[in-house]
């Protein structure tokens, strides 16, 4: 294992959130808090609680998921095009590291990164709202998990890119939408029969269900499909990525 | 016979449109010499560098690197190769000293600051550390890239153009540079279209066009071998013409009419010179002065491809 290699990468992608932490933090801390006054206080507070839990409260895991699934994979997207773009790849591709090592290099950066932001506004969220957490070591592993196995697909999505249009445009045709609609704002059992089936298979439904189980102790969808689910998607985002450096697609000519 | 640091054999690369960049290319290279790799735009050098250093995936055939396969032992062979790419590809925004102790952790080195210290010094960017890449002119960035690839303390270098876009003086210096580099060890390998740097630098030289190498040999071998020698005689007098005498000896007499010019093979058994020399006394023209001059490097290149153009073997 060439460990130095994983360390080098991270150091330097960190180095680099934290020459531009203010803008890293400060647009997601802002638009959240938008959100929690919008949907939480002045919507909110038309709406009577969702599951015995306070409508404020009850959107924070979403929030928080919605955020942290967006960030994982712009960071970790950029994190990998951005070489490929100015084309400091060539040290990548010629380096004595396996895939996996500048693959953990680049998404544990990403994934750091999101990590941090998402308990930012979960702090940010205390601010607005009563809040309580059930189970915070499932909380932690749910946010760890999500984490990195977005930041996995944002690093695939970075390969993947040849221009910066195709850079966003998987997060705003995809992911965007599937957050919305993946329960984060509402639990997907006030939908009606049909769009309850339909939803599941949106895996972002699972995710959000069990990240909100961890807050409140209630689940969408059985709290085992939650964790099969990212970690379903955890491997095929590595098996992908593997392929990726096998046959050098997109990266090799 | 000592076993090659370097040895391609058999290097094939396609590219996907269908291009041929690398034709069945070998060659081999030993440790510690310099080898310049010639050729014109487009000749294939980037190419077969990339093939090697795992830029490029190669179609077929195989490279080992201290013995080791650059595929199935990639860790080992990587280990040892240092690579200065063409293009200028550094991270604007990037502190020099951060950029550089980045490349010497990619390649699985421990944290030295004395070491990239030393590099820094003997790459005159030590003043330049602190500053990000963007502050730096051309002929620095092209340092740093120096300073990145042998941050690691390869055993062998590639350097793809590293005087392409740099002035005479810091090419000396490069030079220099690459002197020392291959004084202290470390094998060579590098791409110019500056034939004049290939004959200052390099032990050997290799000539690739379209593809395929066209030879690889000992710069001095090949300069007696190919070279043509052009020798000179200064007359004592000024004449119109030829004389008669030297009307079949192939003699060319220069605008002043002061100096005949005879070029002769030196490969050829007979180079004539004695037959000319009586002629001209024959002819009773007094010598003041005689001198050859051998062609360069930059003739034979020219040769070289104008013999591949109409398909004759070098
Ligand atoms: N990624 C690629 N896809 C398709 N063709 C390529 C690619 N890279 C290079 N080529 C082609 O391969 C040939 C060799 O290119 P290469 O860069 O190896 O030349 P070179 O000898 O380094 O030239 P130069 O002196 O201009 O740097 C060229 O015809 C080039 O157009
Ligand atoms: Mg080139």
């Amino acid at each position: 294992m060439n460990l130095q290699a994983v360390r080098a990468i991270y150091v330097f992608e960190m180095a680099r959130t934290f020459r531009t932490i203010a803008q890293s933090i400060i647009s997601p801390v802002l638009s959240t808090s938008l959100y929690f006054i919008v949907f939480g206080t002045a919507i909110g507070s038309r709406i009577d609680q969702v599951e015995g839990v306070s409508y404020g409260a009850f959107i924070v895991p979403g929030l928080i998921m919605l955020t942290v699934l967006t960030q994982s994979i712009a960071n970790a997207s950029f994190g990998i095009y951005f070489p490929k773009f100015i084309g400091t790849i060539y040290e990548l591709l010629s380096a004595p590291a396996s895939f996996l090592e500048i693959t953990a290099g680049y998404v544990l950066a990403a994934a750091t990164k999101s990590f941090m932001i998402g308990l930012i506004i979960l702090v940010t969220a205390f601010f607005f709202v009563d809040l309580q957490i059930l189970h915070p070591i499932w909380m932690l592993t749910f946010l760890v998990l999500t984490c990195l196995s977005f930041s996995l697909f944002g690093f695939i999505i970075g390969i993947w890119a040849q221009n910066f249009e195709q850079l966003q445009l998987i997060p705003l045709l995809a992911v965007t939408p599937l957050v919305f609609l993946g329960g984060a704002f509402y639990s997907i059992t006030m939908l009606p029969e049909g769009w309850q089936a339909v939803s599941l298979f949106n895996p972002v439904v699972y995710l959000v269900s069990g990240f909100r189980w961890s807050f409140f102790g209630q689940a969408d969808v059985a709290l085992v499909w939650s964790i099969i689910a990212i970690l379903g998607f955890t491997g095929a985002c590595i098996l992908t990525i593997g392929w990726i450096f096998k046959t050098g697609w997109r990266i090799r000519a | 016979m000592p076993t090659p640091i370097l040895s391609v054999d058999a290097l094939n690369k396609t590219y996907d449109g269908g291009f041929v960049a690398l034709d069945n290319v070998s060659l081999e290279i030993m440790e510690g010499e310099i080898l310049a790799l010639l050729g014109p735009n487009g000749a294939g050098k980037t190419t077969l560098i990339s093939a090697i250093c795992g830029i490029v995936q190669p179609t077929s055939g195989r490279v080992t690197v201290g013995g080791f396969d650059t595929q199935s032992q990639y860790r080992g062979a990587r280990d040892l190769i240092g690579l200065v790419p063409q293009e200028i590809n550094l991270e604007p925004f990037e502190k020099v000293i951060n950029t550089v102790r980045f490349s010497r952790g990619l390649f699985g080195k421990p944290r030295d600051d004395a070491k990239i210290e030393q590099i820094l010094r003997q790459l005159s960017l030590w003043d330049k550390k602190d500053n990000a890449i963007r502050e730096l002119s051309g002929g620095m960035k092209r340092r740093v890239l120096i300073a990145k690839a042998l941050s690691h303390e390869p055993r062998v270098l590639f350097l793809d153009e590293p005087t392409a876009g740099v002035d005479v003086e810091l090419r000396r210096d490069m030079w220099e540079i690459v002197r020392a580099l291959s004084d202290s060890g470390v094998t060579i390998i590098l791409t110019t279209h500056y034939i004049e740097e290939a004959e200052a630098m390099a032990d050997r030289v290799g000539v690739i066009n379209k593809g395929q190498i066209l030879l690889v040999e000992e710069k001095a071998a090949l300069m007696a071998r190919m070279g043509q020698k052009e020798l000179r005689i200064d007359l004592n007098k000024k004449i119109d013409a030829i004389p008669e005498e030297l009307a079949d000896r192939d003699v060319e007499l220069s605008d002043d009419g002061q100096r005949l010019i005879y070029r002769y093979d030196t490969r050829a058994e007979r180079t004539g010179i004695v037959r000319l020399l009586s002629a001209l006394q024959a002819a009773g023209l007094s010598v003041a002065d005689v001198e050859t001059k051998q062609s360069s490097l930059e003739e034979i290149f020219v040769g070289l491809l104008q013999d591949q153009e109409e398909g004759v073997a070098p």
